[in-house]
């Protein structure tokens, strides 16, 4: 008895909670999810709030896009014109849409510091290496999910964006041109291509709510990871995750949404392109189409790919520059899913890992350099700082993780969790 | 004691192989009906009836200049016609013997020498190249240089430097008289 009742108060004392628990046991589900009986390690630092940030953003995504959908036309001759109406008619249009807008970049940041923090800590590894492949899946479905949803406005970066994606799949040997056809359903860009973009956009974002539960799911078999890379090992190693954790996930949420409302209300349209207030038009390439900022390190590695290019002589014989770079930009999202099995290093957290630690941070480097080289123009220094910029993306999760966790000689790792805090580090 | 004991052992086992016959041979069906079910789903995304009734586009080339060119639209897609000059066209004719990352001659990508009419889409990714219009860009070898990519394409519409894979498309087209073409 006890434990569990004293922590939760009197609410399971409450007759409409007990009736309710006899028949549905909801509320010890919570409690063991989310409650005071989920023990959390308690040295978790603040980029473990990033896990419950997106999850936020998720939410707000959720809540914002199907009220829009209630004022948005999927038309090609009506879509523009419907967003403008949101901004301009609808009551609080602009503050939803706004919220909407930003709401995606602010995703990504939450998604993409989760992802990196789990890159520092080695939160892939045993036993947690399903956790961050469905991690994986959870980015690939937000990144479909929020390519579609850029075409829906309907202006010219919408229209140029969809063009060029879709026509990545046209690389595909032989069936490439009929798969293209298949996405567009006609033979360009145009009104049944919008109107499935829009089904799409809308299922997306539950089928990303679903991998987000199998997510959980599959943190609550071991719990989190921790800074030092221990295991938990025993009950003095951890605290219940409420309220220790609902309180600091609460305050991060505070912070991460002043910052969101910083852009929706002061600077809108920091992350988006001007371009795509022109309405779209199809005889008329825009001079320079860049992607969402997401995107950008994606969109260099796709760009690398030219017949010039290093890393594509050795398949120059088999496929074209074009499919080359198409591969590469799947391959270095899918190529993430590996990272457990390309990590030979026993030692999770990088804080017991010097060389490791280094490489990281070079790693992270790069990425902001290939985003860098996505958002210019193919000419120039940015060529070849691109190409170089590739090459090393690859090499840090396809030689350097392998090699270094061989040659690496790592720090002396804590007993336990306490230890790392009761005893000095040596 | 139980209801089997009365049988043979034998019989148990021809029973078993039958009914892992009838396992395998009803979860087969109905996985093949399964598949097959999906394809009308799929199919329905493919072009419908009303957008594969597309028309020709007739095109009156008599206004366009020698070194002019002007952008038309066939099945939605930008067609690039461009009247060549007689230096434009030596240098296409020159370039047959160049390293050509997808080989063609230029006398095989026009029906008449001074008319270069091709699908204005770059066949890296779909953008328009630049190089209809005076001051746009016309890319290293004087014809089309797309923006999206770096693709660079020569005066008869052929790729020689960039990602993109392709020769700009030459459409179906015929000269209905001297100075009318029909693409499609």
């Amino acid at each position: 008895m006890s434990d569990h009742q004293q922590t939760s108060g009197g609410l399971m004392q409450n007759g409409v909670v007990k009736w309710i628990e006899h028949r549905l046991p909801v509320f010890s589900f919570l409690d063991h999810s989310l409650g005071t009986q989920y023990p959390t390690p308690k040295n978790l630092n603040y980029w473990w709030n990033f896990g419950s940030l997106a999850g936020i953003a998720l939410v707000i995504m959720i809540v914002s896009g199907i009220v829009l959908a209630m004022h948005y036309t999927p038309h090609v001759d009506l879509a523009f014109n419907s967003v403008e109406r949101i901004m301009r008619d609808v009551n609080g249009g602009w503050l939803i849409r706004y919220l909407h807008m930003n709401g995606a970049s602010f995703f990504f940041i939450a998604v993409y510091i989760h992802i990196f923090r789990g890159l520092y800590f080695g939160s892939y590894k045993y036993p947690r290496e399903l956790l961050w492949i469905i991690g994986v899946l959870i980015l690939l479905a937000m990144m479909a999910t929020a390519f579609m949803g850029y075409v829906l406005p309907w202006g010219q970066m919408s229209y140029w964006g969809a063009t060029v994606i879709t026509n990545l799949f046209s690389a595909v040997p032989v069936v490439g041109d009929m798969i293209v056809t298949l996405l567009w359903g006609g033979f360009v860009v145009d009104n049944p291509t919008l109107n499935r973009f829009f089904s799409l956009h809308y299922l997306m974002p539950f089928v990303i709510l679903g991998l987000v539960g199998v997510h959980i799911w599959a943190l609550h078999m071991f719990g989190s990871n921790n800074p030092t890379g221990v295991d938990v090992k025993g009950p003095q190693d951890t605290i219940g995750f409420h309220p220790y954790f609902t309180i600091k996930d609460l305050f991060g949420m505070v912070v991460f949404l002043l910052i969101l409302c910083f852009f929706v209300f002061y600077a809108p349209n920091y992350f988006g392109e001007a371009d795509n207030y022109i309405p779209a038009n199809s005889l008329a390439t825009p001079p320079h189409i860049v992607p969402e900022w997401y995107f950008l390190p994606s969109y260099a590695i796709l760009r690398a790919f030219t017949n010039e290019f290093i890393l594509y002589w050795p398949v120059s014989w088999l496929i074209t520059a074009k499919l080359a770079g198409v591969i590469a930009m799947f391959g270095s999202i899918i190529l993430l899913a590996l990272v457990p099995w390309l990590d030979t290093s026993r030692v999770r957290s990088a804080t017991y890992r010097p060389i490791y630690r280094f490489f990281f941070w070079v790693f992270v480097l790069d990425w902001v350099a290939l985003g860098l080289v996505g958002a210019h123009p193919p000419e120039g220094a940015w060529v070849l700082i691109g190409q170089i910029a590739t090459v090393y993306y690859f090499a840090h999760l396809l030689l350097i993780l392998p090699i270094l966790g061989l040659i690496e000689r790592p720090l002396p790792t804590p007993e336990s969790i306490s230890a790392s805090v009761t005893q000095p580090a040596e | 004691m139980s209801d089997t004991a009365s049988t043979p052992p034998t019989a148990e086992i021809d029973e078993q192989t039958r009914r892992d016959f009838l396992l395998v041979s009803t979860a087969t069906v109905g996985a093949v009906g399964t598949a097959l079910s999906v394809w009308p789903f799929i199919n329905s995304l493919n072009p419908a009836a009303d957008t594969l009734a597309l028309a020709t586009t007739e095109v009156n080339l008599s206004p366009i200049a020698s070194g002019q060119s002007i952008t038309v639209v066939w099945q939605g897609k930008p067609v690039f016609i461009r009247h060549r000059t007689a230096a434009e066209i030596d240098q296409a004719k020159k370039d047959d013997e160049a390293a050509l990352p997808d080989p063609a001659k230029d006398i095989d990508r026009v029906k008449k020498a001074e008319w270069l009419i091709m699908v204005g889409v770059c066949t890296h990714l779909g953008c328009i190249p630049l190089g209809q219009k005076e001051g746009e860009p016309k890319g290293e070898f004087g014809g089309w240089f797309c923006p999206c990519h770096g693709s660079h394409y020569d005066t008869s519409g052929r790729i020689r430097k960039g990602p993109a894979p392709q020769n700009l498309t030459v459409p179906a087209y015929e000269f209905t008289s001297d100075t009318q073409v029909k693409i499609g």
